[in-house]
């Protein structure tokens, strides 16, 4: 038999049958389509996360004070002592490598602004020229801190977004003078709108000459070390320059945690791939479900079919060419409503993105291959029984029952 | 003329709970190559086992068969579905036509099962049905053709291979009269264009019909009688 003849010949029998057809394909097609939705969503979700953290910035490592691990070795730890503290001079003395491309410092807390009356508590990000390269934030009008030495603090500041609009509404913000507290300092800039990053809300922030920082906190030391490494290659070796450097201005202890972007972005990566995996392992159960229903299908198709399946026989039908027609007709089948599961897991993970725009959700490729190649083998796993059945009725027998 | 069935001492046994029943007990049969044999006998007598055996539906439990020289008690299920496609065609008495399909996709079963390209396809089944005066049915369904139209679209799925052998049982059991003369005559016209009949039938007057009667009682042949060659009285040529 010519595999043309037989596709024919399965669709005549599926449409021939149309309740019991649209039923399969319905099981299947649900089944394919959950797969597909919920790998899309757990995709999303992965992406936004990892576009999150992405956002911060290319190879940078974040110093901050103390340990995150526990020590052992360090006699400072087992008898309490609060770890030293970061200064000014910790970060300069950190610039001194080549593969370290810039560092800015930073320092963060919370400030009152005020501008002719109008007033509202902020976040103050203390900081420097280098810090705006580092994390890639974009102006949307005048400049950043300008570059001058950090322990210098001129009355300047840059604001966010939505500091801008509150305050100053139609107004022009830039060159106005801004009550920080105690202190009065010149808008230089505002930055372009963020949006949520997973850190900070940048559109709420001013931010602020570090030493400027400093005094209006009333800190001598500093929160972060940002740091940009020049290429992912030079990561391992900036990260050891940085303990080594630190160790040695510290007296020889380990204070420490230097932060690559790296390792956060695995763990998230590893936590996110294993629930897509979970849920989408979960969503083929219904494609099982969905193929032991193909299989009663092909039971009772093969039942009632008894004297088409001896007539077949007659008409010199061996028991390969039977199993083929029915296995093709469960392959027809499964592959129909794995097709229309395409469709609607799709369309589904279509609509979901333009709903929410920020959630990427679109099924990974291995869940295409994997959903439409699991539907297709159940389909044709569970009907092996039924055609199997079918090949070995006895014509004669088949024959003589579908009379009358 | 060749030999187109020899049956060398068959032997047909079923069991039926304890009982062993011997549906076929001995058969020794020749039947050359365009002859007009009918099977004839009381029900039980084993007839239908004979014909379901000679089309290769069933096995002779002993004893061999040799069908246009070739000996298919050696052979084995997939070369006996093929020598069923090739050489057989066989004609139900319920016609066995399958509801969801035309006459046209009807009779081009056999040929679709012997994985004929369809340009073929196409001419030999318009040329079956039309030699069976089917050709403006060809996108008929069954349930929209009498009976006797049902049978001929049977018969011309049975002959679109071009088989050597056509078995027909009980071909009219279902019809009325003028129908099942209609089809009568139209077998036996195939036959006159050489093709083997074998009509396994009941009905006396049908039976009569042919040049060749055999007679089965339990299992054995009990007669077989020729008569010389006169066709119906109303057949052309």
């Amino acid at each position: 038999m010519r595999a043309a003849d037989i596709v024919v010949f399965s669709w005549r029998s599926l449409a021939g049958y149309r309740g019991r057809s649209l039923m399969v394909l319905l099981a299947m097609s649900i089944g394919v389509a959950s797969v597909l939705l919920l790998t899309a969503l757990g995709e999303g979700a992965r992406r936004f996360v990892l576009g999150e953290f992405q956002s911060l910035g290319t190879h940078m490592l974040v110093v901050l004070p103390g340990r995150s691990e526990t020590a052992g070795g360090a006699l400072g730890n087992a008898l309490g002592v609060i770890p030293r503290a970061l200064t000014l001079d910790d970060a300069r003395a950190l610039r001194r490598d080549p593969s370290i491309a810039s560092v800015a410092p930073l320092n963060v807390g919370e400030v009152q602004v005020q501008w002719r009356g109008r007033g509202r508590s902020v976040g103050l990000m203390g900081s420097s020229r280098e810090l705006i390269d580092i994390r890639g934030w974009r102006m949307a009008a005048g400049r950043f801190l300008p570059a001058v030495d950090w322990d210098r603090s001129p009355p300047v500041c840059v604001i966010g977004h939505r500091i801008r609009n509150e305050l100053f509404g139609r107004h022009a913000a830039i060159g106005q003078w801004l009550r920080l507290g105690p202190q009065r300092c010149r808008i230089i800039g505002v930055l372009a709108a963020q949006g949520k990053t997973i850190d900070v809300n940048l559109d709420e922030q001013v931010i602020v000459p570090v030493a400027l920082a400093q005094s209006l906190l009333n800190v001598p030391s500093l929160f972060r070390i940002i740091i940009a490494v020049r290429s992912q290659a030079q990561m391992e070796h900036a990260r050891r320059f940085i303990l080594d450097t630190l160790k040695r201005r510290h007296h020889g202890e380990e204070d420490v945690t230097v932060i690559t972007q790296d390792a956060v972005l695995e763990t998230f990566d590893n936590i996110l791939s294993a629930l897509t995996y979970g849920i989408s392992g979960i969503a083929a159960i219904s494609l099982i479900v969905a193929g032991v229903l193909v299989m009663n299908v092909m039971l009772v198709v093969v039942t009632q079919r008894r004297s088409e399946i001896g007539l077949l026989k007659a008409l010199g039908a061996s028991r390969r060419g039977i199993l083929a027609l029915i296995l093709g007709e469960a392959a027809l089948l499964s592959l129909l409503g794995a097709a229309l599961g395409l469709a609607v897991g799709l369309s589904g993970s279509a609509l979901i993105r333009s709903q929410y725009p920020d959630l990427q959700a679109s099924p990974p490729l291995w869940a295409l291959f994997a959903s439409v190649g699991v539907a297709l083998a159940t389909g044709l796993l569970f009907s092996l029984l039924p055609a199997r059945r079918a090949a070995r009725l006895d014509p004669v027998d088949a024959l003589q029952r579908g009379r009358g | 003329m060749p030999a187109m069935i020899e049956l060398e001492d068959i032997h047909r046994l079923f069991r039926v709970g304890e009982e062993t029943v011997h549906a076929l007990d001995g058969i020794d049969l020749r039947i050359d190559t365009g002859e007009y044999v009918s099977v004839m006998g009381p029900s039980g007598s084993g007839k239908s086992t004979l014909l379901n055996l000679l089309g290769l539906l069933d096995r002779p439990s002993s004893g061999r068969y040799r069908l246009a020289g070739e000996d298919v008690t050696a052979m084995n299920e997939a070369q006996r579905a093929d020598a069923r496609n090739r050489l057989i065609g066989f004609v139900f008495q319920s016609f066995h036509l399958i509801p969801r399909l035309t006459a046209f996709e009807n009779v081009e079963l056999p040929m679709i099962l012997a994985g004929i390209d369809p340009a073929r396809r196409h001419e030999q089944v318009q040329q079956a049905l039309h030699s069976l005066g089917l050709a403006d049915r060809a996108r008929h369904k069954p349930d929209q053709l009498s009976g006797g139209q049902r049978q001929r679209v049977a018969i011309a799925r049975a002959i679109v291979n071009r088989p050597r052998l056509l078995l027909a049982d009980e071909p009219t059991g279902n019809l009325d009269q003028k129908s099942g003369h209609e089809v009568i005559e139209t077998l036996e016209a195939l036959n006159r264009q050489g093709i083997t009949l074998i009509v396994v039938t009941h009905d006396p007057a049908l039976g009569e019909r042919a040049r060749r009667a055999l007679t089965l009682v339990d299992g054995r042949i009990e007669a077989d009688i020729r008569r010389p060659a006169n066709g119906p009285a109303t057949s052309g040529a």
